[in-house]
């Protein structure tokens, strides 16, 4: 799950890291409240969505009047801002955070990740904050400072005074860095995060550490003993089709393609849509109905696959195992009448069973395409959906 | 032979008294597994599908002298239950539930290395299907019937992607000496490699399946290390061509976040390493199929 930067400062200021003044704002009103309550003469007005990179999109303002501060909240509120990480679809600005701007003497990275190499907490640091983390990696892995925790005991002063005087800090700072790092360690792991990222942190003119950006994602698997971080979920972030099918089991994630799938299990569902692009078609979503694939569960799947338009043709696969074929067949062919699918259907059943639940596919009179092998079912439902595209 | 398990290992179930764990008990024994007992905190002393309940993991121990432990407890508390199987001395641990908070894995995996080596517990998954040696013993919830006795090790992250494979191959007459589902999370008790060096040395395996998924960077490190230390063949597939970036695709740990993480980029290390690559999923048998033809005959001493 992942949080809005004002949220994920909320955070951290709890755990000893320094910010900036600022405050949430819903409306144009709101903000040039915001910005009389913090003073100064400088602001900078920011879009908050779940994504980086939210500057060289248009989503961050710097204003030095009330009115300016107005206008770039009317601009910004219920516009649509496009980055590398909403995709080209975007995502609509329905919160400001306001903030008193800066004087910047430097600008450092500092992020915490759960590395799967090591198994363990890592923080990442680079002397040049601001920029792309994933980019230096690429161009000057050399230049990345890291530190690996020890799970037993967490992060350790000296690890962190390291990193303070790699990053060639004054002397004076170092002793602030330590705690801003000791603090973003406590709070990765007393609020199951998994990832803690302040890009930039900067140090002013008169030696304070500020977080100027704060990103937090949270581990899904352990948010049911952090409701004070479960709470901060926004609803409307979230593509509502996803948020829908998590609610009743499923996993949906939506893609580009045309072809709407149905599958029990992870991995078989990837697979799956590879032998699909395979025969040359596209998957219109990622579906895994979960190793039971109940005949509920099935029905709310088909909902799901045909509220998406895009989708051209159906291709429904499903491996039981503990489950017997029929008891699925059941579902599905329950499923096709209840939905009414108006677009071409591949059925391909495999493991228990698997004869007599072919066997009602084929008896239930509905024009369900049946395939035996995976590749067979990938080659009827792409070949379906161009002879249905063509007509 | 096979590896981890057979019909000599004698199984525990811990959560044994639930109706998901009564269910694949009964399965498990219907397939050979010598299930001797179980474990279900407060319901000590009872007698459960014939078989005797433990209030703890070391009074199971003591009574039923298990070798290995399959993990049924709900996820918040698996954790403990993994921990409480190592300090009692379970040398293998299979958990099935899937939900664990990553930084428990965290603690689980440091808590298991506290042991020496020769008295540390091996822990496969969580979130996997578990571990079957076909016509021998079975630690988990496949369907039994759809893996035929034989010769290739099987290893996978994603349960039902491992039944296609086994059935693709049983299709093509080609049976399996273990199955064993290493789990979807990001941070999991054994990795490929762990499994991979078991199915070398056993000597009833010629071949090995490894079916990985996009995210992490086990499937390389493992496709490196057969190349330097395996004499059998590897055949390899990476689910996920179509999966987007920072998408997580079902499995915890399948979302691509860094550089390697693609199905296309780690396919094209198995490759560049001499690992057979199948294709296409379509393709899976037909690749060990292809594999055990090119391989050398095998030195004809002992069984088979």
């Amino acid at each position: 799950m992942d949080i809005h930067e004002y949220q994920a400062k909320e955070l951290l200021v709890d755990f000893g890291v320094a910010v900036p003044r600022g405050g949430v704002a819903y409306s144009a009103e709101q903000a040039v409240y915001r910005a009389t309550e913090i003073g100064g003469g400088k602001w900078a007005v920011k879009a908050q969505i779940h994504s980086g990179a939210r500057g060289k999109a248009g989503g961050i303002r710097l204003c030095s009047t009330v009115d300016e501060v107005r206008q770039a909240a009317n601009e910004l509120l219920g516009k649509r801002l496009v980055t590398h990480q909403t995709g080209p679809q975007g995502k609509v600005v329905h919160r400001l955070y306001v903030e008193a701007a800066i004087p910047i003497e430097r600008e450092i990275y500092i992020g915490l990740v759960l590395d799967r190499k090591t198994e363990r907490i890592m923080l990442v640091a680079h002397p040049h904050g601001g920029m792309e983390i994933e980019e230096i990696a690429r161009t000057e892995p050399e230049t990345i400072l890291r530190q690996v925790m020890e799970p037993a005991v967490g992060m350790q002063a000296f690890q962190a005074r390291e990193i303070a005087f790699g990053l060639g800090l004054p002397p004076a700072a170092v002793n602030r860095m330590v705690g801003v790092l000791m603090g973003c360690h406590r709070a990765f792991r007393d609020l199951d995060a998994t990832m803690v990222e302040i890009n930039p942190l900067v140090l002013t003119s008169d030696g304070q550490l500020l977080a100027l950006d704060a990103k937090m994602g949270f581990d899904d698997n352990a948010l049911f003993r952090r409701p004070s971080v479960s709470e901060l979920r926004d609803h409307a972030e979230e593509d509502p089709r996803e948020a829908g099918a998590a609610e009743h089991g499923l996993n949906y994630v939506a893609l580009d393609g045309e072809i709407g799938c149905i599958i029990n299990g992870a991995g078989l569902a990837m697979a799956t849509m590879d032998m699909i692009k395979h025969a040359g078609g596209s998957p219109a979503n990622f579906l895994d109905v979960g190793g039971g694939a109940s005949p509920e569960r099935v029905a709310m799947a088909f909902k799901l696959v045909l509220e998406d338009k895009k989708v051209g043709a159906m291709l429904v696969n499903i491996f039981a195992g503990i489950n017997r074929c029929d008891w699925v067949a059941q579902g599905v062919v329950q499923a096709v009448r209840d939905a009414g699918v108006k677009v071409p259907l591949v059925v391909r059943l495999s493991g228990t069973n698997v004869e007599e639940g072919r066997r009602i596919i084929r008896e239930s009179g509905l024009p369900i395409i049946s395939a035996d092998s995976l590749s067979e079912a990938a080659e009827k439902v792409v070949a379906a959906w161009q002879k249905a595209k063509g007509a | 032979m096979a590896i981890l398990i057979n019909e000599l290992t004698r199984i525990i179930v811990q959560g044994f008294t639930g109706d998901k764990a009564t269910f694949h008990a009964q399965k498990m024994i219907e397939n050979g597994a010598r299930v001797v007992g179980g474990v279900t905190p407060g319901k000590g002393g009872q007698t459960h599908i014939g078989l005797p309940v433990f209030n703890t993991v070391k009074e199971a121990v003591d009574g039923v002298y298990p070798d290995a432990s399959l993990i049924f407890v709900p996820a918040p508390f698996c954790a403990d239950a993994i921990m409480e199987a190592a300090d009692a001395g379970i040398k293998l641990v299979c958990c099935i539930t899937d939900g664990i908070p990553a930084q428990d894995m965290m603690m689980v995996k440091r808590y298991l290395r506290r042991y020496p080596k020769e008295k540390r517990t091996m822990l496969v998954g969580p979130n996997c299907a578990g571990i079957i040696s076909p016509g021998k013993s079975m630690l988990g919830i496949m369907p039994g019937h759809i893996y035929m006795p034989g010769s290739v090790g099987l290893v996978t992250r994603s349960g039902t992607l491992g039944y296609e494979a086994a059935s693709q191959m049983k299709d093509l007459g080609i049976g399996v000496s273990t199955s064993v589902g290493i789990g979807g999370d990001p941070i999991n008790g054994s990795s490929f490699l762990d499994i991979l060096e078991l199915f070398e040395r056993d000597p009833e395996t010629e071949a090995v399946m490894m079916i990985g998924e996009i995210g992490g960077p086990q499937e390389a490190e493992a496709a490196l290390w057969s190349k330097e230390h395996m004499k059998k063949p590897v055949i390899g597939y990476v689910a996920g061509l179509t999966a987007p970036k920072g998408r997580r695709m079902g499995h915890a740990g399948a979302i691509i976040s860094a550089f390697g993480d693609t199905a296309a980029e780690k396919a094209e290390i198995m490759r560049s390493l001499g690992l057979t690559v199948a294709r296409s999923p379509a393709e899976l048998g037909a690749a060990v199929a292809e594999a055990l033809a090119k391989a050398p005959p095998k030195r004809k001493r002992g069984s088979r």
